[in-house]
């Protein structure tokens, strides 16, 4: 699981050891975890729970993520039998997890609640009532006593927890206000002691307000645009370029995200350790250069005021994606591109961008599920269902797979990856623009709240005084 | 009576049918579906929950396959909050709604009857300007303005009140939300009231019961009352289904759980199935208010009868 750092430090498990070849993961569980209705947490606990994640029936969402599991993908299509999975239970407290291949990030991983054990006894009893207040049973700090949909999720401390002495609050509720003026107020009326949203188009107003309280920094999260990589005329790699050249990032960041974003010439932003992400090589050329070099290949590919480029931006419903596409209009027009826009709501967006619908450029965002690059690199692969843009390139993919063979040698792998994000950023397979932020209000009053990449902060170390 | 109410009722139920169709069938037009998302599925994970949620069948088979659902009461599960079925969500979100918009109503046919009928014994006297003036600021002024200022002046500048949140439906929870909602339908039933009193007053009727030397108060209440209540009722059927079911704005803003949001978030989530629930709950709740409305009409109006 996760510090309040979102640095790995051990949960259910209190070891495990590393095959040399880094694909057979051995957990010793700890002696003293137990559910919260006493039952001892065991191996077969985590491999029900890695059988039923992969299950057909279950259909789980996050499934695919654990297919670096051996056999795991067989079964999740159907064609394998769950026993069969790389996931075996030793004793009661010892649990193997074997791997297709070396998976450095497989620990990270864990952190995600797809991993989590689930108890065998109340799902077979219960079915699908086994996640009702009163019924769940969990093997963390807490336990669930009231969920009400948009009103509130009430935990209270689990004392069967092995390390519940250390842990300080006795109830947490998590409230959901859906509209971000409303939760402002709550937040000063002293209703809410933390909100993890504002609305950033007041950032400079609420840090005049709540000072330090107001927590802004960066997130692993990436705002891009796709491009059609293989329609004319995006799949020229010169005019992908002198249109990327020409969007300045800064205004973006500055003006229409109100600082709350940052600017970004790579897929991977920064904030995971060991990794030095790739920029495109334009980063610390100034603005004014850049237009002019932009202005010039259009020229050199024969877009000017009598002929000028067409270009459609496609956006999913937001006031910031709207901004955000009229300001890249703003900038383009300079230089002779007309930029017309096409808005849809969310599921008619990313629909459209599954069906590979036709587009210019999309917008879409990337949001880490754990703390590794391939998160970032793997939804540009020519596989991924994530891979709008269609880009493919034999080099990418070849660096991707050496890195993924290279995955005993953490250096090493981090070195092709950025190789390889190299490659993308280089060829503009997608056009990053953004990196996201966090963005949370926190009370003088709650300790433990630190800040982190992934602006995860367990109620396990936090405190309230007062 | 009965045999009336019974004849309403079960031609109510082509009504429904009709509804449950085409909306069935329009909900599937939208482009998209409920699992296109930022985070792109990967293509075995998206057949096995197409799979599971039967929308790998034709379409026709789902619709049959809906029908069948709904006949047996299941409204099936909600993709959008999978731990929850859609009845779950109605069973909880319901009661809110209704208590709230039940509380607004109320508030707004006494007082904005009240008034209405204050303006009207006042005519074009202060009193009724008064009145008028308040119910077209209250009709006009939005309920996304009123709300954030009671948010801002109760909740935070004189902290008498919660900000927002429902806190399982106290009257310090309560009292705003109920009054801001109240406060458009309250301005319409004043408007409304003042116009038909103002009528019935001058009605033949009356005038035969003043030339017989009534009270005014008997005058007022108990025969000008009575015949200027049909467009209240009138207007009031329809209005308590709309509130009832609840409201997008007042439920989004001072998030409370109640069932309202569902109706534009399920829409936008493609959540299928709770889209079709709340289309039911709707055509439910209109039918039988409009039911209730003309059964009224026979209680108020004696030229009225359903025999």
């Amino acid at each position: 699981m996760q510090d309040p750092k979102a640095e790995l430090i051990p949960g259910a498990a209190e070891s495990w050891t590393v095959s040399d070849d880094g694909t057979v993961y051995t957990f010793k569980i700890r002696e003293d975890a137990v559910w919260s209705n006493g039952d001892p947490v065991t191996a077969d606990d985590f491999v029900y729970a890695f059988q039923r994640l992969q299950n057909p029936e279950t259909a789980a969402e996050y499934a695919s993520m654990l297919y670096v599991v051996k056999g795991a993908e067989a079964v999740n299509t159907g064609a394998g039998k769950p026993e069969e999975m790389g996931v075996k239970a030793i004793d009661p407290k010892t649990l193997e997890v074997t791997l297709n291949a070396p998976t450095p990030y497989f620990l990270e991983m864990l952190t995600h609640q797809a991993t989590y054990p689930v108890h065998r006894a109340s799902i077979e009893s219960l079915g699908a009532d086994w996640v009702k207040p009163g019924n769940m049973v969990s093997n963390g700090a807490f336990t669930l006593a009231e969920w009400v949909p948009n009103d509130h999720i009430k935990i209270v401390k689990n004392p069967k927890f092995h390390d519940a002495e250390n842990v300080k609050l006795d109830v947490v509720n998590y409230i959901p206000t859906e509209d971000r003026s409303t939760a402002i107020k709550r937040y000063e009326a002293g209703e809410l002691d933390s909100n993890d949203d504002m609305p950033t188009e007041q950032l400079a107003d609420l840090r005049a307000k709540f000072g330090d309280q107001v927590k802004i920094g960066p997130y692993l999260g990436t705002y891009y645009y796709a491009v059609k990589w293989d329609k004319e005329p995006w799949s020229n790699a010169q005019l992908r370029r002198a249109i990327s050249m020409a969007i300045d990032r800064d205004f973006l960041a500055e003006q229409v995200w109100g600082n709350s974003m940052i600017p970004a010439y790579g897929m991977v932003p920064p904030g995971i350790q060991g990794y030095t992400p790739a920029e495109a090589d334009y980063a610390d050329m100034d603005q004014l250069t850049r237009e002019d070099e932009a202005t010039k290949i259009l020229a050199e590919l024969g877009y000017g005021p009598d002929n000028p480029l067409k270009l459609e931006i496609r956006y999913n419903t937001s006031e910031n994606h709207k901004n955000t596409a009229v300001a890249i209009q703003e900038q383009l027009k300079p230089l002779g591109v007309e930029v017309t826009m096409v808005n849809t709501d969310t599921k008619t967006h990313y629909g459209h961008l599954e069906q590979k619908g036709d587009f210019d450029y999309a917008r879409a965002g990337w949001i880490a599920d754990y703390k590794d690059p391939e998160s970032f690199l793997g939804i540009s692969r020519k596989a991924s269902g994530s891979n709008y843009s269609n880009y493919h390139n034999p080099k990418y993919e070849e660096l991707m797979d050496a890195a993924a063979a290279a995955g005993g040698n953490a250096e090493e792998r981090f070195k092709l990856l950025a190789q390889a994000e190299q490659v993308l950023v280089d060829d503009l397979g997608n056009m990053p623009l953004l990196f996201y932020s966090y963005h949370n209000l926190v009370s003088p009053k709650l300790k433990g709240f630190e800040e982190n990449v992934m602006d995860v902060h367990p109620s396990r170390f936090i405190s309230k005084e007062g | 009576m009965l045999r009336y109410v019974i004849r309403r009722l079960l031609t109510a139920i082509p009504t429904l049918f009709l509804i449950v169709t085409i909306s069935f069938f329009l909900m599937r037009v939208a482009p998209g579906g409920p699992f296109n998302q930022e985070r792109g599925l990967n293509p075995t994970v998206k057949a096995n929950l197409e799979r599971a949620y039967h929308l790998d069948q034709p379409l026709w088979k789902q619709y049959l396959l809906y029908l069948n659902d709904l006949l047996h009461g299941n409204f099936g599960p909600s993709y959008n909050l999978p731990d929850f079925t859609v009845a779950d969500l109605f069973r909880t979100g319901l009661p809110v709604s209704i208590q709230l918009g039940a509380s607004a109503l109320i508030l707004a046919l006494i007082v904005g009857g009240v008034l209405g009928i204050v303006a009207a014994l006042y005519q074009n006297r202060s009193a009724d300007y008064a009145v008028i003036a308040t119910a077209t600021a209250g009709s006009t002024i939005p309920t996304f303005v009123t709300a954030p200022l009671y948010q801002l002046v109760f909740g935070l500048m004189l902290a008498w009140v919660p900000v927002a949140g429902w806190g399982g439906g106290d009257l310090a929870h309560k009292i705003g939300p109920v009054i801001v909602l109240a406060l458009p339908q309250l301005a319409i039933v004043a408007r409304l009231m003042r116009g038909s009193m103002i009528e019935a007053l001058r009605s033949n009727h009356i005038r035969t019961a003043r030339a017989l030397g009534l009270s005014s108060f008997t005058v007022v209440v108990k025969h000008a009352l009575r015949s200027a209540l049909l467009p209240i009722v009138s207007y009031a059927g329809p209005a308590a289904a709309a509130l009832l079911t609840g409201s997008v704005v007042v439920e989004t803003i001072f998030a409370i759980p109640g069932v309202g949001r569902y109706f534009v978030d399920a829409a936008l989530n493609r959540d299928y199935t709770l889209v079709m629930g709340t289309v039911v709950v709707i055509a439910v709740f209109v039918v039988v208010f409009n039911l209730i409305v003309d059964l009224l009409y026979a209680v108020v109006d004696p030229r009225v009868r359903y025999d």
